[in-house]
């Protein structure tokens, strides 16, 4: 029992999102009992459930790379869909521009994009970690001018991606009844899980995020190590743009990932990770992630009005933060033991042998146990 | 040695006050330039007076945002708010409401929003990133709730509020017809006038503002010194929310229609103003005349943009990189002064009252 408790306590964190991911699901299930249905079209899966985890797969892979920069830095990038839009408007100029399409073209080009993402990520990332600038207002300059540089590099509005590979990329491949996002999300998640495992990358950020003058004095370079988190953020938000510019078919500078960085840290703060850096769960984030994309697909759902859906949204998010705000945790805690100590005090008093019996034998297996 | 001369030892600049020097060395830097290098526009006062006028909303909200900042917190709603109010005013007009009832209900959903961040933030301890987004989002769906098209005020009394000018005889410029005119301020801009003086004063020598400049620089040490870390952050939200929604009704005073595109990225307008300002996200650190100054520096700098014709999609490249130099160079200025030993990042005169204080 006590392996299982503590067990139970090194996954408490992930209560919060995954008790609100239930309670949409209910939702779900009330307003019709169809939820998960999942119908096979050509050959693919279609439905509610695969739908979601389609729709969240460029939040999900942003809110990965956002919960590391959090961790480290203390605060938040605001400017990954820019960052996306640029890394992708590369990717789409060189497939354009290579003539013939082939597996090999849309590799390189990915890989050509990755590198565009780093390239940010430095920028970014020298400005928060040598110059000492706020993430916020550091990465406030290519939010602003993120866009406009996306622009220039398509040369043209929304200039379109027309070949067979980008289409499978950003639908489905072919006899895999799995849609191709969905796959691309899973592979880069079981690739942060590898990373995170081997290394010693989670250790250093969270050192870093809690205290970066102890983690200085311990021998980790909080500089590089935040600068690390903003070249990882980089390339989270090329793979995100990838998908997103496979998906949509077409390089859109205006209105891709427009916006996504505000889902991003809100995913962030709903697995339970503190806005202030310091420890923090990549798997919290990734459900925070697709409770966020459940939230937005109930709200259609329940037929809100598409005008309504943000305050609603937003009515959704105070009530999810006051239940899980530290104040509210400790007051519903004391009334807890509180509770717990009136019924326990009740049980002794009713039956003191027994009871006596029990802390007997509980304390000689103590006993055994410290020998 | 030179102390022993004078009665009075010299006190280095507060990091605040460096920061407020930097950014009006750097306002008068750039207006400078401009006049020198577009003398035909910059030249005339009403040019300087048009920054006034036409963003006298965006004033408004940046000195809330400056409160919340050296606060330490962050309020990320002002410019939904600031949307909503418009919007909400305008149907409030047209639907045969006066002046006077708009006012008051543009301030009353500006003290409903602080009040809701405040109590949140404040007491229940939440990120105040995630709240006031949460605001953000409820600002704009009860916006485009309430209505999606333009509204446009036609209701004589508020027109005549909207035309009013108040012009300057002595002040202006000779046309190509030959003929002067005099420079115009519109009535938001004493509104702007009144509030800097209000909030300086507020900030600088009272109680409140002292409060602010502790829990802002170091909240756990704010508590010890007996502050009440928890009312000062709530009236700070409250604050903010009540500027975003005179702020509101001050851009229905200067454009007369409410639109779901008002007041659209004027939080990040006003962080990246309080920043050029020299007004920190850390907190604690700032001085509240860096808000205007910063507005300014912001605004010139899109003149100076719009003034040298830059192509349209490269004009936000260019703020973006003027932006970049102003950090960098905030940055290796404060790092400079951060190689030798320094002082408390409080500012000077909250010091010289503590040890005051310990004499009493």
């Amino acid at each position: 029992m006590p392996r299982f408790k503590a067990y139970f306590d090194r996954l408490s964190h992930l209560f919060l999102p995954l008790s609100v991911l239930v309670i949409l699901i209910i939702i779900n299930l009330i307003k019709g009992a169809d939820y998960f249905k999942i119908t096979m079209v050509n050959g693919a899966f279609y439905g509610n459930i695969p739908n979601i985890l389609f729709g969240a797969s460029e939040l999900v892979i942003l809110a990965i790379g956002m919960t590391l920069v959090t961790a480290a830095s203390r605060g938040q990038d605001i400017s990954i869909g820019e960052n996306g839009a640029i890394a992708s408007a590369i990717f789409v100029q060189y497939v354009l521009n290579a003539g013939e399409v082939t597996l090999w073209t849309i590799l390189a080009g990915f890989l050509i994009s990755c590198a565009a993402g780093l390239i940010i990520g430095a920028f970014n990332g020298t400005l928060v970690s040598f110059f000492k600038v706020q993430p916020m207002v550091a990465t406030l300059i290519l939010f602003l001018g993120g866009r406009s540089i996306a622009f220039i590099i398509d040369g043209k509005v929304s200039p379109i991606l027309a070949n067979e590979i980008s289409n499978r990329i950003g639908t489905v491949i072919p006899g895999v009844p799995i849609q191709t996002p969905i796959i691309l999300t899973v592979v880069f998640i079981a690739l942060v899980a590898v990373v995170l495992k081997t290394t010693n990358l989670r250790l250093y950020v969270e050192a870093v995020g809690i205290n970066p003058s102890a983690a200085r004095l311990n021998g980790i370079d909080p500089k590089k190590i935040i600068f690390m988190t903003f070249l990882i953020m980089g390339v989270c938000a090329a793979v995100a743009g990838f998908i997103a510019v496979n998906k949509a078919g077409r390089h859109d500078s205006v209105n891709l990932l427009k916006f996504i960085m505000m889902d991003a840290i809100l995913a962030v703060a709903i697995g339970g990770n503190s806005l202030g850096g310091g420890k923090f769960s990549i798997t919290g984030s990734i459900i925070g992630a697709y409770t966020i994309e459940v939230l937005n697909r109930t709200l259609l759902r329940l037929e809100v009005e598409p005008e309504a859906i943000k305050a609603f949204k937003a009515v959704f998010i105070i009530i999810l933060m006051v239940i899980a705000s530290p104040v509210v945790r400790v007051s519903v805690g004391k009334v807890l033991d509180k509770a717990k100590t009136i019924v326990a005090g009740y049980s002794v008093r009713k039956t003191v042998g027994l009871n006596k019996a029990v802390l007997s034998v509980t304390d000689t297996s103590a006993g055994k146990k410290e020998e | 040695m030179e102390s022993l001369s004078t009665t009075k030892p010299k006190s280095r600049l507060s990091n605040s006050n460096l920061l407020f020097i930097i950014a009006g060395i750097i306002f008068i830097l750039m207006y400078g330039f401009a006049l020198i290098s577009f003398p035909d526009s910059f030249m005339q006062f009403q040019t300087f007076f048009d920054l006034f006028n036409f963003n006298a909303a965006l004033f408004i909200i940046t000195l809330g945002m400056c409160i919340v900042m050296i606060a330490g917190g962050i309020d990320i709603s002002v410019g939904a708010v600031c949307g909503l109010v418009t919007m909400a005013c305008a149907m409030l007009l047209e639907s045969g409401g006066n002046v006077w009832g708009a006012l008051l209900l543009a301030l009353g959903i500006g003290l409903a929003f602080g009040l809701m961040h405040g109590y949140l933030i404040a007491y229940l301890e939440i990120q105040p990133f995630i709240i006031t987004l949460a605001g953000m989002f409820l600002a704009q769906g009860l916006l485009t709730t309430l209505h999606k098209d333009p509204i446009n005020v036609t209701w004589s009394a508020f027109v005549a509020l909207r035309n009013f000018t108040i012009e300057i005889p002595w002040l202006g410029a000779v046309n190509r017809l030959g003929v002067f005119i005099p420079c115009e301020i519109k009535p938001g801009v004493f509104v702007v006038v009144v509030l800097v003086i209000l909030y300086a004063v507020l900030m600088k020598w009272s109680r409140f503002g002292r409060n602010v400049y502790a829990v802002g620089g170091n909240s756990q040490s704010a508590r010890m010194l007996g502050i009440n870390v928890k009312k000062t952050l709530f009236f700070s939200y409250v604050i903010c929310g009540l500027t975003a929604g005179i702020g509101g009704f001050v851009f229905l005073m200067t454009t007369g229609a409410g639109n779901i595109g008002n007041g659209a990225l004027f939080e990040i307008k006003a962080i990246a103003a309080n920043v050029i300002g020299g007004i920190l996200l850390n907190g604690g650190v700032g001085n509240l005349l860096g808000a205007p100054i910063g507005t300014l520096t912001l605004l010139t700098i899109n003149e100076l943009i719009r003034a040298a014709g830059v192509q349209s999609n490269l004009q936000a490249i260019v703020s973006g990189l003027m932006l970049y130099l102003f950090i960098v160079l905030q940055s290796i200025i404060m790092s400079l002064r951060g190689s030798r030993k320094f002082r408390l990042a409080l500012p000077s005169w909250l010091k010289l009252h503590r040890l005051q204080g310990n004499g009493d």
